[in-house]
């Protein structure tokens, strides 16, 4: 047990050293790293809770798919029976999570029903097919034909809703100009986003929580928005309000899009030149200049509506033609507020709604305190449990100290190497590992001791003790880690930061036990040659 | 230099006559623990029941809390609770769930700010909406158990069934105090306190494990030795490294209590009272002398004559018997 090769010494070393040299990074300032070479350049990364910064995890708004697919399908339906000149009793209409149609029943119905049943497509294509698809079409009697889309096919759409949606909110959040923050995603229906410094998320809320869908449409003025809300509405139009100062003014308006915010190349704040007031001027791509020159040419003279996430900004009247691709909005805007509408036509609209489902902001005051503290506690921590070790042991707790603050280097070289994230809880599961570390040269000399009492020579009594705790450490250690990974995979934020630093440590309390310690100790047999065991 | 010595050489405490007192008691503690939960309850944190955590630092002098609760009671928030937190300066506001949904959490932090205006600083703003936080006690519940089941799972493997149910007497046990703990204390529970049990129930067992290890080494090193005196002896013997060990670990947890600050204050308080002084007490007195209770080693003194160690390794309590043959085992 005390024996140990020359390479295999040297070996133990070598990794020890190399481990620990991980950390290296941490204590130049980032801008010297940035000139090593990228292997070199690994470091711990602090975490909000320490550096301060905001939180926010979105959830995409599962109702406003749904919604959106049936709507879709519900069209879909009706071309679909249009271009077979399939004439039904009752329109296709959304029901519940179904979109239901009444066929003539008769001769025709098997082939109108098998129509509708050719639209259900094989999930992830026909080549990965896994035998599962779109849709549910069924036959409810009485000539009902019930289409619901399948839970998978929605799953599906989730995920692929979310897969739009990042890069288009890691554009918004660049245009914010903030600095290093990071936009991913999280299980099939959530988008965390990181941005360490900001204090105040509000205009980050503000700019993430917005769809963003911008559309031109003409305002229909066959009647009155007070008649229209009457409930005699045409079937083709839809009220919608404008915000006036403190009323919301209601607007009839067609549903038909003449342009949609998807046809921007570009939008900017400014000024309007006349009165002063900020604006938002945009440009359209070709399509989309040809679709509001012909737009804009036929309806002269009347109002069309700007309308943002079915809100309208404002309802002008088309003065001449635009033809030259190019426009303005005006309503009443703060420099913010046209600032934010800017950024959210350039960086284009969300799939689906997106809702804050949390929110988590330190501000730097208290992440300034949160680092004190943690280095006050490492610092009291370690200087307590070396003392005592010195106490107890001696020379043995010596050894102990060394293989402790071998110990420390090592996770946080792995912490660096793994690029992982220091939290508050992370420093305490360091300190605490501290006084666990110690446990495995408790074991061993307390066993030592024993071995020794029992009558054996220093030597015998050492290598025994050693044999025996060894495989104490090991048992009592998986135990350990095992509560530590479980934590990892139920803990978010700071907690598994926790679970990460104790999963670490007792890893290398392991290696040092089993190394380490054991090569101080083999080592200082060889030199002294110890008569009687020193504890 | 004379070391310091916590526990003297060769002690011989009769841990297992001892389960006479200790069982009642830890039964007694038990039952006042869970009518403690039931009657106070835990003051669960954001994380689990939802709403907003400000930490809010004046810029000038000490806080008027009164003043600032009548200022937000006007909000018309619901409930509000405010509370002084590290120093006269620094208050601590939360706020109940909202009725309305994920957007009307997220709306409380700007009526706040702007009804607390410029005078003060915003330490910390956690705001948790209903799905959030119904998933993170789900998890956490399942968290604890999940862990208790691999851990039980690993025992029974690397030792026999008896040991590994002992072993989930015990952690429940723990888990039964240090909930009455968190309940008599109103100490936040929030998520780092799941973490604070996990590392309890890791802990606790890392200690039970330790003595398990020397209980099954003398099981079949000495075949002869009565049970009670078997389980005495194992727990003598690393009494000394449970101390110390015990004493490191209550020195780290002294340092993080003492200069780890507000945020993981309930984290560590609770560490100390789970691990450092519940989890030493289960291992020893309860842990190890239930064993009897599970049937470890019953029928042992029928096992016939098997070649004892020799002399040298006779444990420190052993009862008298002929001397063995000088013959090693391994």
């Amino acid at each position: 047990m005390l024996y140990f090769s020359r390479a295999k010494a040297a070996a133990i070393l070598l990794t020890a050293l190399v481990v620990c040299g991980f950390m290296i990074p941490n204590f130049f300032p980032e801008q010297t790293v940035k000139n090593w070479p990228a292997w070199a350049q690994r470091r711990l990364v602090l975490g909000l809770d320490l550096q301060g910064g905001s939180h926010i995890l979105l959830e995409v708004d599962q109702n406003d798919i749904r919604k959106q697919r049936l709507d879709t399908l519900r069209d879909e339906v009706v071309r679909t029976l249009r271009e077979a000149r399939i004439t039904w009793a009752n329109a296709p209409a959304v029901r519940g999570n179904s979109v239901e149609v009444r066929l003539r029943e008769g001769p025709d119905f098997p082939t109108a029903f098998g129509k509708l049943r050719d639209l259900s497509q094989p999930l992830g294509g026909v080549l990965q097919g896994n035998g599962m698809r779109t849709l549910e079409v069924v036959d409810a009697g009485g000539g009902l034909v019930r289409i619901t889309p399948t839970e998978a096919a929605m799953i599906e759409r989730t995920r692929q809703t979310i897969d739009q949606s990042v890069p288009i909110i890691e554009k918004r959040v660049n245009e914010l100009g903030l600095v290093e923050p990071t936009i991913q995603r999280q299980g099939s229906d959530r988008i965390l986003v990181e941005v360490p410094g900001l204090g105040d998320p509000a205009r980050l809320i503000e700019i993430v929580g917005k769809t963003a869908k911008l559309e031109f449409r003409m305002v229909d003025t066959s009647m009155s928005a007070q008649d229209a809300l009457q409930g005699r509405a045409p079937s083709d139009s839809e009220v919608l309000y404008e915000k006036q100062g403190d009323q919301r003014v209601p607007i009839l308006v067609k549903k038909q899009a003449l342009v949609e915010g998807a046809d921007l190349t570009d939008a900017q704040a400014s000024f309007d030149q006349r009165t002063g007031e900020p604006i938002v001027n945009f440009k359209f791509n070709s399509t989309g200049a040809r679709k509001f020159g012909r737009a804009t040419q036929d309806n002269v003279g009347r109002p069309f509506a700007i309308v943002l996430d079915n809100e309208v900004i404002s309802a002008p009247v088309i003065r001449e033609p635009i033809l030259g691709g190019s426009g303005q909005i005006s309503g009443s805007f703060t420099v913010e507020s046209a600032n934010n509408l800017a950024i959210l036509l350039r960086a284009g609209a969300l799939p689906a709604k997106l809702t804050v489902i949390e929110q988590r902001v330190v501000g730097p005051g208290l992440g300034l305190d949160s680092i004190k503290a943690g280095e006050h506690a490492s610092i009291a921590g370690a200087l307590l449990v070396v003392i005592f070790m010195l106490v107890t042991y001696a020379l043995f707790g010596f050894f102990a100290n060394v293989a402790v603050a071998v110990n420390v280097a090592m996770i946080l070289g792995i912490l660096s190497f793994l690029n992982a994230t220091l939290t508050l809880p992370g420093i305490a599961g360091i300190v605490l590992t501290v006084g666990i570390a110690v446990d495995s040269n408790v074991l061993i000399y307390e066993r030592i001791r024993e071995e020794a009492r029992n009558g054996r020579s220093a030597i015998t009594a050492i290598d025994a003790g050693f044999t025996r705790a060894l495989a104490t450490i090991l048992d009592s250690n998986i135990t350990t880690f095992i509560a530590a990974a479980v934590l990892f995979f139920i803990g978010t934020g700071p907690v598994r930061g926790f679970a990460v630093t104790l999963g670490i440590g007792i890893i290398t309390t392991l290696f040092t036990a089993f190394t380490m310690t054991r090569l101080i100790m083999a080592w200082w047999v060889r030199m002294v040659r110890p008569q009687t065991v020193p504890i | 230099m004379r070391l310091l010595r916590i526990v003297p050489d060769n002690t011989n405490f009769d841990f297992i006559r001892f389960r006479r007192f200790s069982f009642p008691m830890s039964a007694i503690l038990s039952i006042v623990a869970i009518t403690l939960y039931f009657s106070h309850g835990l003051n669960f944190g954001i994380d689990f029941i939802g709403g907003t955590r400000m930490e809010v630092q004046s810029k000038s002098g000490p806080i008027d809390i009164a003043k600032m609760r009548s200022t937000l009671s006007q909000l018309g928030l619901g409930e509000i609770q405010l509370k002084e937190f590290g120093g006269s300066d620094t208050v601590e506001v939360k706020i109940t769930q909202q009725p309305g949904g994920e957007q009307a959490q997220q709306a409380v932090v700007q009526k706040v700010r702007s009804a607390l205006g410029d005078e003060v600083d915003y330490r910390s703003v956690d705001v948790v909406g209903p799905r959030i936080s119904g998933e993170l006690l789900h998890w956490g519940i399942i968290g604890i158990f999940v862990a208790i089941g691999a851990i039980l799972l690993y025992l029974w493997f690397r030792f026999e069934w008896q040991f590994a149910l002992g072993a989930m007497i015990a952690n429940v046990h723990d888990i039964v105090l240090t909930l009455g703990f968190m309940s008599i204390t109103q100490i936040d529970f929030d998520l780092t306190s799941i973490a604070a049990l996990l590392t309890i129930l890791g802990y606790s067992l890392n200690d039970t494990v330790v003595i398990y290890d020397r209980i099954r080494e003398m099981l079949r090193r000495y075949k002869k030795m009565p049970m009670t005196d078997l389980l005495n002896v194992s727990i003598n013997a690393t009494l000394s490294r449970s101390v110390i060990t015990h004493v490191t670990v209550l020195l780290a947890l002294l340092a993080l209590l003492l200069f780890g600050g507000q945020a993981i204050h309930s984290f560590t308080a609770t560490m100390m009272f789970g691990a450092a002084l519940v989890g030493t007490y289960t291992s020893v007195f309860i842990a190890s002398p239930i064993l009897i209770y599970l049937g470890v080693g019953t029928g042992r003194q029928y096992v016939p004559d098997a070649p004892e160690e020799i002399a040298v390794e006779s444990p420190p309590t052993a009862p008298a018997r002929a001397p063995a043959p000088a013959r090693a085992r391994r």
